[in-house]
């Protein structure tokens, strides 16, 4: 059974739009106005960071939210329960390590999810062989696991990949860590496109898309664009409005 | 890929063999690591494999450990320190090697293996600074570029190490993040292998991380082990009845272990008070492995805090888990202080002055000697304290210790 984001997405799709995701580091000073302005400014779904204490796949900008929000006292409870009164209208999808689960326990953490409201989860951490206790607990409740596919995966891997993939397919835009680059990697579309040649499931790029000409960019092969560092730098220097203006600027952008 | 006829297991016979398809020791180890990083885990899976199957690179792994680094690496028996402790101390002397430490094993045999893998760079991780010094040693000898990271806490208390490293011309690089330990020094690694993977190889610096590397980096070590039993048969005519190492990550005590896991030896792990991660900690999932952690009620993972750099560390290698849990090996802390009086006692009464890691060794056998008069005890002296006589230096004048 298609899941909601899933579903949303590829509705999405059909109308022949491209689809935007920002993501916001969970328990970040202004975290939910944040949400709340992304929402109102053309997201079609959210990220939603749970911070974690060696989160590995992030670079500088999304490392030190997540630490600020930890020493304010952030904790997967707090955030998860704080989502039910974001009120926004679009998917969530939380986006965290793979440790905070484990020690929770997989059936646990997930039912948490849902009960905040949340549709989706990406464990950056937990790939395709280590990830099946995670996704039958997920599957059993409701929770669709977002798979990531990076560029340096053999052709015969993809596939598999995105066997597994709920909800939308990851695409990482280069070899790296996220963060803002001056250009886009060739990597990016590359990537992208070579996953579109095998999968029906939507694909989105993340990692390294880092404005709205970007973002554009990569809209032109890609089912739509993540907006990870670039929205969180904006929050962490001007606050919620300035995400909301962002969202808007890549929203006309994608559209255009 | 097909495996139709998988190669037969290294090691099958003993308790101490090749872990599982997923790299896991009973239900501990794996590979958690991003997707960016996993073809280069089985990439470097079935290089090591190939290598270490070759009779060619084993041997050209032999001489380089004999003709570079120095070993075999001596056993001496400890007279005074066994006569003062009423048993029989032997001291595998990994502090005369090479670079001052047992970790010049491991390197060496990485950088081989990077190099017949056509990586052009390493990066490392390092806590004390011994992994550093020895990664950008062995750069250096065969001409690699060479990339060391390292918490900035660490940086500042192992200045000499940092200057060593720099002088092999390596890139030495303060890290800021988190506890600015060695653990984030590993995260740090990690992104920079995300970012570099084509042409780098990760030269970690345990028996840690996703899969290969508990297994690969045991393997390079296991020459400690295999010589000290081949060494205490010539000296005693027997096997030990207690085999001691400090505990961090665990590659030394691993290296040691390895050799003698399938005689009678009782094998003890001595960890930190501060970074006991088997005594305190829970399964947990970091740095690529499914390990004992120290974490917080929520799965964040614990700062570690320990007089010794080199053992700040709240994991502990899958292998040290497995080895727990079948109650194998045995895994007791000692403290900061136990670890002061240790580190003085050995260089007066033996003249060799330790490193603060395998002081913890000497500590929990000067606790527990009472226990075991009369019994004979191989310790792995892995690691020579010159690093540690400023700290020391330091320690002791604040306590009013030192003239």
């Amino acid at each position: 059974m298609t899941g909601r984001l899933e579903a949303h997405l590829r509705e999405i799709r059909s109308a022949g739009r491209k689809a935007l995701v920002p993501y916001i580091t969970g328990g970040y000073p202004g975290w939910e106005d944040a949400i709340r302005a992304a929402a109102a400014n053309g997201a079609d779904a959210i990220e939603i960071g749970i911070p974690f204490s060696d989160p590995v796949m992030d670079g500088p900008v999304i490392q030190q939210a997540s630490q600020a929000a930890l020493e304010s006292g952030t904790t997967p409870q707090s955030v998860l329960e704080a989502v039910p009164g974001l009120d926004v209208e679009i998917p969530l999808v939380v986006m965290t390590y793979y440790n905070l689960v484990h020690h929770d326990g997989h059936r646990r953490f997930a039912h948490r999810m849902v009960e905040a409201g949340i549709s989706g989860c990406i464990l950056p951490d937990l790939p395709l062989e280590e990830s099946e206790p995670w996704t039958r607990a997920a599957d059993h409740e409701g929770i669709e696991t977002v798979m990531l596919a990076a560029p340096t995966a053999p052709d015969e891997r993809l596939p598999r990949i995105a066997a597994r993939a709920r909800g939308f397919l990851y695409s990482v835009g280069l070899l790296g860590v996220t963060g803002e680059r001056d250009s886009l990697a060739a990597s990016a579309t590359a990537l992208a496109a070579r996953l579109k040649a095998i999968t029906d499931v939507p694909v989105l790029v993340g990692v390294g898309v880092s404005n709205a000409q970007q973002a554009y960019e990569v809209s032109r092969v890609a089912d739509g664009v993540i907006q990870g560092a670039s929205v969180v730098r904006r929050l962490v220097e001007s606050g919620p409005d300035a995400v909301g203006d962002y969202v808007a600027e890549v929203r006309r952008a994608i559209d255009s | 890929m097909t495996d139709t006829a998988l190669p037969p297991k290294f090691d099958a016979e003993s308790i101490m063999t090749e872990p599982d398809l997923t790299g896991r020791f009973g239900e501990f180890g794996g590979r958690f690591v991003p997707e960016t990083l996993i073809p280069a885990c089985q990439e470097l899976d079935a290089g090591f494999r190939d290598a270490w199957t070759d009779p060619s690179f084993r041997e050209e792994f032999a001489t380089i450990l004999r003709d570079y680094a120095g070993r075999p690496s001596l056993l001496t028996e400890c007279f005074r320190l066994g006569e003062h402790l009423g048993l029989r101390v032997l001291m595998k002397r990994e502090d005369l090697n090479h670079t001052g430490s047992h970790k010049i094993n491991n390197v060496l045999g990485q950088a081989m293996l990077a190099k017949r893998m056509g990586k052009t760079r390493l990066v490392a991780e390092t806590g004390a600074g011994q992994h550093g010094v020895a990664s950008a040693t062995a750069a250096a000898l065969m001409g690699l570029e060479c990339k060391v990271y390292m918490g900035e806490v660490d940086v500042e208390r192992q200045a000499l190490n940092v200057f060593r490293m720099r002088l092999l011309g390596a890139e030495v690089e303060a890290v800021q993040s988190g506890s600015r330990t060695l653990k984030d020094a590993v995260n740090e690694a990690m992104r920079d292998w995300v970012a570099t993977v084509g042409n780098t190889h990760y030269c970690l610096g345990s028996v840690m991380g996703p899969h290969p590397y508990p297994w690969m980096v045991r393997q390079f070590h296991r020459v400690i082990g295999d010589e000290a039993r081949e060494q205490c048969r010539a000296l005693t005519g027997d096997d030990p009845d207690v085999v001691v190492a400090c505990v961090g990550g665990g590659s030394n005590a691993i290296g040691i272990f390895s050799g003698f896991v399938d005689t009678r030896a009782r094998l003890v792990g001595v960890e930190p008070a501060g970074g006991a991660a088997v005594a305190r900690g829970v399964p947990g999932v970091v740095h690529g492995m499914r390990s004992y952690l120290m974490q917080d009620e929520y799965g964040q993972v614990e700062e570690a805090k320990s007089i010794s750099a080199g053992l700040d560390y709240p994991g502990v290698g899958p292998e040290h888990s497995y080895l727990s849990s079948i109650g194998r090996a045995e895994y007791p802390n000692v403290t900061d202080d136990e670890v002061i009086e240790a580190f003085k006692l050995l260089s007066r009464i033996e003249g060799i002055i330790p490193a603060l890691e395998p002081a913890h060794a000497i500590a929990w056998l000067v606790r527990e000697a009472h226990t075991m008069r009369g019994q004979t005890v191989v310790l792995n002296l892995s690691g020579r304290g010159d690093k540690d006589v400023s700290q020391m230096m330091d320690v002791l004048t604040a306590r009013g210790e030192l003239a």
